[in-house]
C-alpha cells in the first residue's frame, strides 16, 4: 500500500498530462494536475526545512566531522525563519494599513530584507566569485597540451578567451589588415578571421552541432525514463523498500 | 576546535611553502608556485581595472543585434513578460543585461509583467523595478508594470500561467488582487504577451520557458544567460528563441546597442555597468592565458629534461 498508492498517483497524473497535451477537451485536467503539483511543491519547502533540521541535528548529536558548521547552519536557519515569519521590522502595506502584517516580508526596512541584502547576497556572490580564483589556479596546474585532443581544446580556449574581450579585436585586426594587404583581397572580406568572429563561428556552428546531438540524446533518454516511471518499471524515485 | 572543523588538505597550501619562500634554494621555482600568488594576481587583475574604471569599446555582434532588434521591433506599448530567474550568486554576470532589458523596454514604453520561478530572485525583481521608479517616473504601477513575484513549482508554474494565470496568481507581490489592477484585470494568460524576456542562471530558466511557453504557444522569446548556460541554449536560436545573450560580454554589447539607439542614456553611468565589467574580464582572461602558457612551458621543459 505504501508503494502502490504513490505509484498509482504518479502513473495517473503522468498519463493525464500526456493525454491533456494531445486532446484539447482534456486540457483542463492537465491544468488541474499542475495546480496540485504546484501546491505540493510549496509543501516540499516545509519537508526540505524538516530534512535540513534532521540531518544537521543528527550530525551534531553524533559529533561527526564538521558538526560545528551544523550548529551555524541550524542557528542561521532558525533565526532567518523567525525573522521572516514574524515580518520583524516590516511596515504595513500601503493598501492595507490596518493590517500590521500586510507588508512585504522582503521590504528593505524589515529584518528579513536586511538579512537578504546584507548577508545572503554578498555571501552568495562571494562563493560564486571564488570560481575565478580556482580557475586561475587550475589554468596553471592542470591545462596541459599532453596530446592532440588537449591541444585542440587549448587552442579553442585561447580563441574564445581572446574573442570574448576587446583583446580579440586588438590582437587580430592588424593581422587581418596585413593579410588583406598582401593578398589584395577586398577590404573587409577577411574580417571573418578576426578572433571575435572566429569565436562566433565556434559558437554558432561547432557548439550547435555538438549540443543538438546531446539534446536529442537526452530527450530520447527522458522519454524512455518517463515511460518506465509511468508504467511502474522504474520505482527508484520512491526510495528504498525499508 | 580541531574535531569540529573538517580538514581539507586539498585546499591548504603545502605547509613547507609560503608566498615568501616558495621555491628551491637556487631561486624562485615556478613548479611549486604557491597558489596564493595566483589568487593574488587574479584579485589584482580584477580589482585594478575595476577601480580605475577601464572601459574598452564594444561593437554589438550579430547575435546581440538580433536580440536588440526583437525588442526594438515591437510596437511601442507592447506587452512583455520579464521572467527573471537568477539569484545573488549570478547577480554580477546577469544584472547588467537584466537592467539593460528593463531600460530598453522602458524606452519603448512597453507594458512589463515581472515574474520569477526562483525564490531568491524576488529582490532581483525589486532591484530592476527600482530602475523604473528612479529613471522612468512616468511608469505607473498597475498600469504600466506589475510585479507578480514568485510561486513555487518551477516549470509547473509556467504550464499553469500559460493557460490560466489567475489560477496561480490571484494577487501581485504586495497582495493586491490582480483584478483591481488595470494592467492585469483582463489578463487571462501569458499567451497574450508579445514577447518573453528571460534572464536565467539555470534551472528552471530559459530552457523551461522555451519548452513549456514559447514553443508550444508560439510566443516570441529572447533570453540572457550565464556563460555556462549559453551553449546548451544556442541550438534553440533562431526558431525557438529569437536571440540569446551569453554572459557579461553580450550584456556589454547589448548596452552599447541600446546606447547607440538612445544616446541620451549615456549620461547615466548605470547604463554602462556591463561595459565597465569588460575591463576586469579582459585582464583576467589575459592572466588565465598567461598562466596556461606558463604551466605548459614548465611542462614541456620538464618533459624534455626527463623530469
Amino acid at each position: 500500500m505504501k508503494r502502490t498508492v504513490p505509484l498509482a498517483i504518479a502513473a495517473v497524473t503522468g498519463f493525464v498530462l500526456i493525454v491533456s497535451y494531445f486532446i484539447p477537451y482534456m486540457q483542463s485536467w492537465g491544468e488541474e494536475a499542475m495546480i496540485w503539483f504546484d501546491i505540493l511543491a510549496a509543501v516540499a519547502f516545509v519537508l526540505g526545512g524538516g530534512n535540513l533540521l534532521k540531518t544537521h541535528l543528527q550530525k551534531i548529536s553524533n559529533r561527526r566531522a564538521g558538526w560545528g558548521f551544523s550548529i551555524v547552519t541550524i542557528s542561521a536557519f532558525l533565526i532567518t525563519l523567525y525573522i521572516g515569519f514574524s515580518k520583524m521590522g516590516v511596515n504595513p502595506a500601503e493598501n492595507f494599513p490596518e493590517f500590521s502584517w500586510s507588508g512585504d516580508y522582503l521590504a528593505e526596512s524589515g529584518g528579513f530584507g536586511w538579512i537578504f541584502h546584507h548577508i545572503y547576497l554578498p555571501l552568495a556572490a562571494t562563493m560564486f566569485s571564488l570560481l575565478a580564483f580556482y580557475i586561475a589556479s587550475a589554468a596553471f596546474r592542470a591545462f596541459r597540451a599532453k596530446n592532440t585532443e588537449a591541444m585542440i581544446l587549448l587552442g579553442t580556449a585561447f580563441i574564445v578567451l581572446f574573442g570574448r574581450t576587446h583583446a580579440g579585436i586588438y590582437v587580430s585586426q592588424p593581422v587581418v589588415d596585413w593579410l588583406t594587404a598582401i593578398s589584395g583581397a577586398e577590404a573587409g572580406s577577411l574580417a571573418g578571421l578576426r578572433l571575435d568572429r572566429i569565436t562566433s563561428t565556434i559558437t554558432s556552428i561547432f557548439i550547435v552541432a555538438g549540443n543538438r546531438a546531446i539534446t536529442i540524446g537526452i530527450a530520447l533518454g527522458i522519454v524512455s525514463l518517463s515511460l518506465k516511471v509511468l508504467l511502474g518499471v522504474d520505482r527508484s524515485y520512491l526510495g528504498s523498500e525499508e | 576546535m580541531s574535531d569540529i572543523m573538517p580538514t581539507d588538505s586539498a585546499h591548504d597550501p603545502p605547509s613547507d611553502i609560503s608566498p615568501t619562500d616558495a621555491g628551491s634554494d637556487s631561486g624562485f621555482d615556478f613548479r611549486n608556485l604557491d597558489r596564493r600568488w595566483i589568487f593574488l594576481a587574479m584579485g589584482l587583475s580584477i580589482a585594478i581595472p575595476m577601480l580605475m574604471g577601464v572601459v574598452f569599446p564594444e561593437h554589438p555582434s550579430q547575435e546581440v543585434l538580433d536580440v536588440f532588434a526583437t525588442v526594438e521591433g515591437l510596437e511601442d506599448g507592447s506587452s512583455v513578460l520579464m521572467a527573471y530567474d537568477y539569484d545573488p550568486a549570478s547577480k554580477g554576470e546577469l544584472e547588467p543585461m537584466a537592467a539593460a532589458f528593463v531600460r530598453h523596454c522602458a524606452q519603448k514604453k512597453h507594458k512589463l509583467y515581472f515574474i520569477t520561478l526562483w525564490p531568491a530572485a524576488v529582490p532581483m525583481l525589486q532591484k530592476n523595478i527600482a530602475i523604473l521608479n528612479r529613471e522612468y517616473p512616468e511608469y505607473t504601477y498597475g498600469e504600466d508594470y506589475v510585479n507578480l513575484g514568485f510561486r513555487p513549482g518551477s516549470e509547473g508554474v509556467i504550464k499553469v500561467v500559460v493557460t490560466d494565470l489567475k489560477k496561480l496568481y490571484a494577487n501581485d507581490v504586495d497582495g493586491t488582487d490582480l483584478n483591481e489592477l488595470p494592467l492585469t484585470a483582463n489578463l487571462k494568460n501569458i499567451q497574450s504577451m508579445d514577447l518573453i524576456i528571460n534572464v536565467s542562471a539555470g534551472t528552471p530558466g530559459a530552457k523551461e520557458w522555451v519548452q513549456y511557453a514559447a514553443t508550444p504557444f508560439d510566443i516570441k522569446m529572447v533570453a540572457g544567460v550565464t556563460g555556462v548556460g549559453y551553449t546548451p541554449l544556442v541550438p534553440y536560436v533562431p526558431n525557438q528563441l529569437a536571440g540569446i545573450l551569453g554572459a557579461i560580454k553580450a550584456a556589454a554589447e547589448y548596452e552599447e546597442a541600446v546606447l547607440l539607439e538612445y544616446p541620451e542614456l549615456r549620461e547615466n553611468p548605470a547604463t554602462q555597468e556591463g561595459l565597465r565589467k569588460m575591463g576586469p574580464q579582459l585582464v583576467a582572461h589575459m592572466l588565465v592565458i598567461g598562466l596556461i602558457i606558463g604551466g605548459n612551458v614548465i611542462f614541456f621543459t620538464d618533459r624534455r629534461r626527463g623530469v
